[in-house]
């Protein structure tokens, strides 16, 4: 059966189904309790924005609170899925992979390869990423690119609250250590989700949108702009656009989006993460050397810029790449004819 | 006050959640002479696209509906009359149409409305039309779900109350299937019957929802008023395994999309949100395991494992078989192996999905078969 529910209680829910499924599921983060011990615990918050709250009643002492110190706790998380348990740990903000980037880099991603296939690492690091939520640049940056460059990782970031539940749900059951990255200003958005369990595969894109112009990959929040900048597209222009979530980064769905190249012959690539290195360049750069044939304009990226996340509100609602922006780039790629 | 001489067409309503259309296509120019049951033009939903066929006779006097463009339900897209008609009057009709208002508009408001029957067969969920005496209860096919039903549900439900079900293990009803065999099936549709207090039903089956609904005619005559049976399996023993493989191995877009387009004579008709829907359903934990129980139960290495055509030739209940014929599931030559027992329809221009390609045929077949 399905009914509308948030991004946020979708997260939730698919923890709750797969702690209820799987008794070596447990979680560790901080505050993901609200305070063990506290009094009125099983009602805390659950949470810096409470997408555990509620857990704890259900399933005790399965979720742990770990003191601050990220390189202890997602070491305890690596550590116990190489010994058997299905541990998914919060990492609160992604940006502070730093503290711990050597537990993730040389342990958790390294594990499967350096011991001949021997040992598996089911970890899933869950992390808040994205700006606009005026928490300023230590708390608000989308460092997908950063994992996606290292073999071993897996790398999840979903639009929407369907997706954000079929593909956590995945992450968990997956033997590999999984990054799952939740834009925090998707929290609230709400669509249609069934109540079953259900895991959505790795490596497919969702297309979004059907359109014969041009082609629009992204992946995260920027897909809802990229929706809205379709709209405007074809009701402004009658151009129509294919708007493609990729839904994982690794592994990422090449075959999806060089079909939907050789059907509209123009790519733009959106992504919040800085212009240099990015999921962005990565996608150009495939379609160009993949598809250079059935280009018909040179590809164009829309990114965040590369500075730090603003503090100020008006430059941060600059900073993320707006549907004006995609518009923009979909007609620098068109024929005058076209665009008229 | 409109003129009767003129007839509307207006952008159909297929099924409750459908709000709009998009026109993909006229399929005769303005001027063509149009019988009752032609294809006039083709219409795209976000679920499926379709044919509106036509309701009047006369001459196509005006194609209103523009291409790639979206109109709301019972939007105005085109005009029917005859010659005698002049285009002043045909221009004034236009000029002067007002779609007329939805029925009950708070209903159309909260979208499709189902309900769930709790039985000893897990709980089931389904869709009721109509409060007529008769009842009809439609049984929908392997892998399959009540909306299968999308163009027959109202139209059936005239003079009868007519019950759509999702079986065990499909749709939006419990997963798990106890025994992967027709009688099980069966079981699960009486226990539904009972549950909604329907003593006697009409049952139509699609597919494998016909071999189930020919079980529970054999089992339990004195419930079954009579049968239609849809593109139906249990008549014969070939199946085109590449079908039922593959929507069981399916799990991408790309797997899918071609494995689904066998359903239909017209590819076209299966849009991306039909195999969105589709990989949903399957990604669901226990879909898998009961698919595949099914598959291997009862059509295992391309033959169906129970025919029943044999023991239907003994039986009394009336039996209406229809398939399309260019079905490339089951073979539509199954259409007559119960002989003279049943009336057999074998239609033009539709595949498996009979009932979605060819609605106005198989609801008129249906209506004469169970009663107006």
């Amino acid at each position: 059966m399905a009914r509308k529910l948030s991004f946020k209680m979708a997260i939730n829910e698919a923890l709750d189904l797969e702690m209820r499924r799987d008794p070596s599921v447990i979680l560790l983060g901080e505050d993901i309790v609200g305070g063990s011990g506290a009094p009125g615990e099983k009602d805390a918050w659950g949470g810096v924005l409470g997408v555990t709250k509620g857990l704890y009643a259900k399933h005790g002492n399965r979720l742990l609170d770990t003191p601050l110190s990220e390189s202890a706790y997602i070491g305890a998380a690596v550590g116990a899925a190489a010994c058997g348990m299905r541990p998914v740990a919060e990492l609160m903000f992604l940006d502070f992979m730093g503290v711990c980037f050597d537990q993730i880099l040389n342990q958790a991603a390294k594990f499967r390869y350096m011991f001949g296939g021997k040992a598996t690492t089911p970890v899933v690091i869950r992390a808040m990423v994205g700006a606009g939520f005026r928490a300023a640049a230590q708390h608000s940056q989308m460092l997908t690119p950063m994992f996606t460059h290292v073999p071993g990782l897996k790398v999840v970031c979903p639009s929407n609250a369907y997706d954000a539940k079929g593909l956590l749900i995945q992450s968990i059951r997956d033997d590999d250590p999984v990054i799952f990255c939740e834009h925090k200003n998707l929290y609230g958005h709400e669509v249609d989700v069934p109540t079953e369990a259900y895991a959505i595969p790795f490596g497919e894109a969702n297309v979004v949108r059907d359109g014969k112009d041009v082609t629009i990959v992204s992946y995260g929040l920027t897909v809802h702009r990229a929706m809205d900048a379709a709209a405007a597209l074809s009701r402004q222009h009658g151009i129509e656009a294919e708007v493609i979530d990729l839904r994982t980064l690794s592994p990422i769905d090449w075959d999806t989006v060089i079909e939907s190249v050789e059907n509209t012959g123009r790519l733009v690539v959106v992504d919040e993460a800085h212009p240099r290195c990015s999921i962005a360049t990565d996608v150009a750069a495939y379609v160009a050397q993949q598809a250079f044939g059935a280009l018909k304009a040179a590809p164009q990226m829309v990114t965040a810029p590369h500075t730090p996340v603003p503090f100020s509100p008006t430059l941060e609602d600059l900073y993320i790449p707006t549907a004006e922006a995609i518009a923009g780039a979909v007609l620098r790629t068109v024929p005058h004819a076209l665009a008229a | 006050m409109l003129d009767t001489r003129i007839k509307p067409i207006v952008m159909p309503k297929w099924g409750l959640s459908m709000s709009e259309g998009k026109v993909t296509g006229w399929l005769k120019p303005p001027g063509t002479k149009i019988s009752v049951g032609d294809e006039i033009l083709e219409v795209e939903t976000d679920k499926i696209a379709g044919v509106v066929e036509a309701g009047d006779a006369g001459i196509l006097r005006r194609a209103i509906g523009a291409r790639d463009t979206v109109y709301p339900v019972k939007a105005l897209i085109g005009v029917i009359a005859d010659e005698e008609v002049s285009d002043d009057e045909i221009d004034a009709f236009v000029a002067g149409y007002a779609a007329p208002a939805e029925e009950d508009g708070a209903a159309e408001e909260s979208g499709p409305k189902y309900e769930f029957a709790d039985t000893s067969f897990g709980r089931l969920r389904y869709a009721r039309r109509g409060d007529g005496a008769r009842a009809v209860v439609l049984i929908h096919g392997f892998g399959g779900d009540l909306d299968n039903w999308l163009f027959n549900i109202d139209a059936l439900a005239g003079s009868a109350t007519v019950y759509a079900l999702d079986l065990p293990g499909h749709g939006q009803s419990d997963k798990a299937i106890g025994e992967a065999s027709l009688g099980w099936l069966s079981g699960a549709v009486l226990a539904f019957m009972d549950q909604t207090g329907v003593e006697t039903a009409h049952l139509v089956g699609h597919s494998m929802g016909g071999a189930v609904a020919m079980r529970t005619a054999l089992d339990q005559p004195a419930r079954v008023a009579s049968l239609g049976l849809i593109g139906s399996a249990g008549l014969g023993a070939e199946i085109n395994s590449g079908y039922t493989d593959g929507f069981v191995a399916g799990s991408s877009r790309r797997d899918m999309k071609p494995v689904l387009e066998q359903l239909f004579h017209d590819p076209g008709t299966v849009t991306r949100q039909l195999v969105e829907d589709i990989l949903k359903y399957k990604r669901i934990d226990g879909v898998d395991d009961a698919l595949r129980a099914l598959s291997e139960n009862l059509f295992p290495a391309s033959r169906q494992n129970e025919i029943l055509a044999d023991q239907m030739k003994a039986a009394e209940v009336p039996v209406l078989v229809v398939f399309g014929a260019s079905d490339k599931v089951i073979p539509p030559a199954h259409a007559e192996a119960l002989g003279d027992r049943a009336r057999a329809e074998v239609l033009g221009e539709a595949g498996h999905m009979v009932q979605m390609e060819k609605a106005n045929k198989v609801n008129e077949l249906l209506l004469d078969h169970i009663g107006r």
